[in-house]
Order: C-alpha cells, then structure tokens, then sequence
C-alpha cells in the first residue's frame, strides 16, 4: 500500500516538476508548481513527519505559491519564446554539468550505504512523528536559529517594501527615452504623469 | 511493506535536476525562481528522508528553516521584480544586462 502510494506521487511529483519547468505561461507553470507541492508534501507525510507536510501545505502553496502568482498578474508576464539551449557551447557545458552533478550525486549515495532496493528503514517511532519532540527541539536546542530566522523574515519584510515602493518622483527618476529605445516590442510606455 | 530510503533520495536529486535545468534555461525571471522553489523542495524531501532513515528529527527541524528562508527569498526577490519591472518593463533576464561589464 505505501509502495502503490509512493509511486503515484512521486510520479505526480515528476510529471508536475516537468510541466513547471517547460510550460510556456508562468500561471500555469506556478499551478503546477503547487501540484508538485501538494504531492511532496504527501511524501512527508508518508516519511512520518506529518508537520511539515502541513507546514509545507500552508506555508508554500498557500504563501509563497500565492505571492508568485499576485505577481505574475500585476506584471502581466507574456509568454516567453523557447528556452535557448541551442548554443553549442551552453549545451555541451549544460551536459557537463549533469554529468558532473549525477557523479557527486552516485558518490554521495555510495557512500552513505544505502542500496537501491535495500531494506526498508526501521519502523517509525513516536518520537520521531510526534509534534512534542520537534517543538521540544526547537525551542531548546535551536531556539537561536529560530530567532536568528524571524529577525531574518523582518529584515525580509522590510526590504520587499523598500524595493517594491513606488519610486518618489523628486529621488528616483526613471529615463523613459531609455526605456523605449531599448525595447519598443512591449507596448506603449505610458508618459510619466500617468505612470506615477 | 515500506519504501526503502533510497528511492526517496533518487526522486529528489530527480527533482533538483529538473528544477537545475529549469533555472539554467528559463529566461523569464519568475520562472527562474519557481525552479528555484523546485530545487529547495528536493533538498526538503533529502532532509526529511534521512531524518527517517536515521530517526532523528533534526532534519526535519532544517527543513522548517529552509521554508523560512525560501519564504524571505521569494518575498525580496519578487519584489526586486517589481522594481525592475517598472523601470525596463521586461523581466527576461537576458535583456537585464545593465551590470554586464
């Protein structure tokens, strides 16, 4: 039963993961990017850490996914033409690199001891699933990590507002000429009475 | 029966090098970053598949700090989007080339 549950999400996963990398229009390609979520969060649950699997339910597809997706529509992002891996050189180094990565990745595996098909890990323990271990953990052992993380998701709050402000007409001035002249292909630029 | 650990891990370098491969050839910015999002996640499952392995939740706790730092990342660079959006009125990186020397 695990196994049969396994395969249908991990191949969820894979065929989601697929469509976000190589569909065209953004909106769909961020839909899918939250199927993909929504089965990996299934595998953590299946890994016994029902939590983060919650955790990654509400926090990336209901958040960050959402976030993406406000975005896309304010900006109104057209679709992009074919990904260029025509070069030959970014070709051949992209080869390289898969190469590179699956070799470290095949070491790596080697060396941990773990076989393809081996024995299954030991069953799970109550002190793994439970919610009072981890909270336990977390607010005794890393409980500096976990502050160090807030001020870092205030630091991170505060800077989106800066740089997504509207710029001040009198500090930030941007060149229209500069704007049209290097890319007429996207529509009329609005004078600056109107922009701002 | 159980699902040995090692599949586990093979699905996610499986998905970090789609998600590789998605960041390397996209050339539109958000979905850059949504290749990005796929490539913390694979790292995410890796984690949590050796806190299995190993029975010890540390991984787990790692993994809330991944998706803290993936929220501040998305946050701040969707928002330099924005910024830069306004200013060029494209985020095709590859027409962003106002740094190159």
């Amino acid at each position: 039963m695990e196994t049969v549950i396994f395969f249908l999400f991990a191949a969820l996963a894979i065929g989601s993961a697929i469509v976000v990398v190589t569909h065209r229009s953004p909106i769909y390609a961020t839909l899918s990017l939250v199927l993909t979520l929504f089965s990996m969060a299934v595998l953590f649950v299946l890994l016994g850490a029902p939590f983060v699997g919650v955790l990654q339910i509400l926090v990336y597809a209901g958040a960050i996914v959402v976030l993406f997706l406000f975005v896309i529509m304010l900006l109104n992002v057209q679709k992009e033409e074919d990904a260029h891996v025509d070069r030959g050189v970014q070709l051949w180094i992209a080869i390289l690199g898969a190469v590179v990565f699956l070799g470290m990745f095949w070491l790596a595996f080697w060396r941990t001891g773990l076989r393809i098909g081996g024995p299954a890990p030991a069953p799970l323990t109550e002190d793994l699933v439970s919610l009072k271990g981890l909270a336990t953990a977390l607010f005794t052992d890393y409980l500096l990590p976990f502050e160090i993380v807030g001020l870092l998701l205030l630091v991170a709050v505060i800077g989106a507002t800066v740089a997504a402000r509207r710029p001040d007409s009198e500090t930030v001035r941007p060149d229209d000429d500069y704007v049209t002249a290097e890319d007429p292909s996207t529509g009329p630029v609005l004078p600056r009475e109107a922009r701002s | 029966m159980s699902v040995p650990i090692s599949w586990y891990l093979l699905l996610s370098a499986v998905l970090f090098g789609i998600g590789a491969i998605g960041a390397l050839t996209r050339r539109n910015g958000i979905s850059i970053f949504l290749s990005i999002e796929l490539m913390l996640n694979a790292g995410n499952l890796t984690l949590i598949a050796y806190a299995r392995q190993w029975n010890d939740h540390t991984g787990q706790l790692i993994v809330f700090f991944v998706m803290a730092v993936a929220a501040a990342e998305a946050a701040v660079g969707l928002a330099l989007f924005i910024a830069v959006f306004r200013q060029r009125r494209t985020i095709d990186v590859n027409r962003l080339n106002l740094l190159q020397g």
